[in-house]
């Protein structure tokens, strides 16, 4: 999934400065999942920005919403009648829902209520971690089911580098050395020749640096 | 290894079968190259290399090409160091070619440490290829004269190629294999990573020897001295993939005050007189880090000069 965090509540105060009454618009994609910007979470985000406004004496007026999803024009269609009553929409998805609201509602100004930080999961209750990059062409296969591209820091094909130590990477002890993984697990089933490969340049055409990226399904779009 | 790949003098020495004795230079933090000038007169004779560091730790220094380049002119023959961290690869093969036209004929083939530890932590890291590729694509160039897209270069850089190894790092264990690999890709010639523990360097040489690495390359045993007790507890703790042995440190600390650079010095000549004899070490790196003035002292004491004439 795509996995948030919250803005600080300051930033959040800032962009709604001059505003008295705000669309507070959540999403039960993603980001209820990763209980940042589900039905809870736009609740207590409401109630904090009221009370600090109310402290202010300046009263904030917030309608709350919850979308099915904010990645869907479907979805976004369900506020057409009401959009325009607010004074701005800040919008609890992650960095896309925010874009399809702008898109839908040229008019109105949106507001991003979180920061979108990378594709992953949980590994325990209440800790996320990165697993993908997004780089458009899977090769994890080649590294025991590992990816040294979301997960190495230096996104190394043929890591591990000199500053792997104790499986930690050089950036942080609490940073896994992903490639110590990979090696270790190709050690353990006797295949440390797969490791030995000189692999070619990556094609990141496929990667973001190819530009914004499209994915066309033609049997869906007839 | 019988045919010249680079006609460096760094590659003649080693295919001459002479113990090799290369040294480091930082560029400056700055346009102001005096104290490079002044630190390579400490070097010129007494070394057969200066590698040139690449923005080194990830803090922002002249670019190693330049540094490089002020080398030839001033006599000093360089190893080009160039990192992955910074440059995608049309920066690094455009790079290269400056380079070799500028008189540039080693280089050393790194990834890079990440930038987190630098000085612009902040910035954007590239990795677009890694050393591995680095290495193959430096090796295409020379060999086969083309750029990474098969296009035909005018004039290939004909580059002797150097890679690094730690042999301390993890997991230690696939640390020869990966250094097969290197070789594979096309590294000429090896400079390990700071060696202090001499236990684990020994048993990590033994099987380099038993896989046939040292007939294919020719490995520089990496030698740091030690300047401070201070300087060895920062390398123990602080620098990822650095193993610095207690005894190291105690031995350092025992030599008491305004005595511990001479210990350091000391430990390092005893290092280079093992390796001078270790099976597969054809030669040594000398890291003196801000320390160009104690080499020829170095040089001297540890019985490598005159340095050979290539």
């Amino acid at each position: 999934m795509i996995v948030a965090d919250r803005k600080p509540v300051p930033e959040i105060l800032e962009m709604v400065s001059n505003d008295q009454n705000i669309l507070l618009l959540g999403c039960k994609g993603c980001v209820t999942v990763c209980n940042t910007g589900g039905l809870k979470e736009v609740q207590v985000l409401a109630s904090t920005l009221k009370i600090a406004r109310k402290k202010e004496g300046n009263p904030l007026k917030i309608k709350e919403e919850v979308l099915e999803r904010q990645c869907d024009p479907e979805y976004i269609e369900e506020i057409r009648d009401s959009y325009d009553n607010y004074d701005a929409i800040i919008s609890m998805a992650c960095g896309v829902g925010p874009q399809f609201l702008s898109e839908a509602y040229p008019d109105q100004r949106v507001l991003p209520a979180v920061n979108t930080t990378f594709f992953g999961g949980a590994v325990r209750h209440g800790v996320w971690e990165e697993r993908c990059a997004g780089c458009g062409t899977c090769g994890i296969h080649h590294f025991g089911g590992l990816c040294p591209i979301a997960r190495c820091s230096k996104s190394l094909l043929h890591g591990p580098c000199g500053g792997s130590a104790n499986g930690s990477c050089e950036i942080a002890k609490d940073v896994e050395c992903i490639w110590d993984m990979i090696v270790r697990k190709k050690m353990e089933q006797g295949r440390l020749d797969d490791l030995q490969q000189i692999r070619s340049a990556k094609d990141w055409l496929t990667a973001r640096d190819g530009g914004p990226r499209r994915s066309i399904r033609e049997e869906l779009t007839e | 290894m019988s045919t010249l790949k680079s006609g460096s003098r760094l590659e003649k020495v080693l295919i001459s079968g002479a113990f090799a004795f290369t040294g480091e230079c930082g560029p400056p933090k700055g346009a102001n190259v005096d104290h490079l000038k002044e630190k390579l007169e400490h070097l010129k004779g007494n070394v057969d290399a200066v590698n040139v560091t690449d923005n080194q730790t990830a803090v922002v220094r002249m670019s190693s090409a330049a540094a490089a380049a002020i080398m030839v002119q001033e006599g000093v023959e360089p190893n080009f160091q160039m990192v992955c961290r910074d440059r995608n690869r049309l920066a690094i093969m455009s790079d290269i070619l400056g380079a070799y036209a500028l008189g540039v004929r080693n280089m050393l083939c790194l990834s890079g440490d990440h930038q987190r530890f630098g000085n612009h932590p902040e910035s954007k890291n590239v990795f677009d290829i890694d050393s591995m590729q680095l290495i193959a694509m430096v090796k295409r160039m020379r060999d086969e004269g083309k750029f990474l897209n098969e296009e035909d270069i005018d004039g290939p850089p004909k580059m002797f190629i150097g890679a690094a190894c730690n042999p301390f790092a993890d997991p230690c264990e696939f640390r020869p294999h990966r250094l097969a690999t290197k070789i594979a890709a096309g590294a000429d010639f090896i400079q390990t990573q700071c060696i202090y523990n001499m236990e684990k360097f020994r048993d990590f040489m033994k099987k380099a020897v038993d896989m046939g690495l040292t007939q294919k390359c020719y490995i520089l045993a990496g030698v740091t001295p030690m300047k401070s007790v201070g300087m060895a507890n920062y390398m123990s703790k602080m620098v990822p993939g650095m193993d610095v042995p207690a005894s190291v440190i105690n031995r350092l600390k025992g030599a008491g005050k305004g005595k511990v650079a001479e210990e350091g010095i000391k430990l390092a000549l005893e290092q280079i007189e093992e390796f001078k004899a270790m099976e597969g070490i054809a030669g040594v790196h000398l890291m003196a880090i801000e320390w160009e003035h104690r080499v020829p002292e170095i040089a001297e004491r540890a019985g490598v000069l005159p340095r050979p004439q290539a």
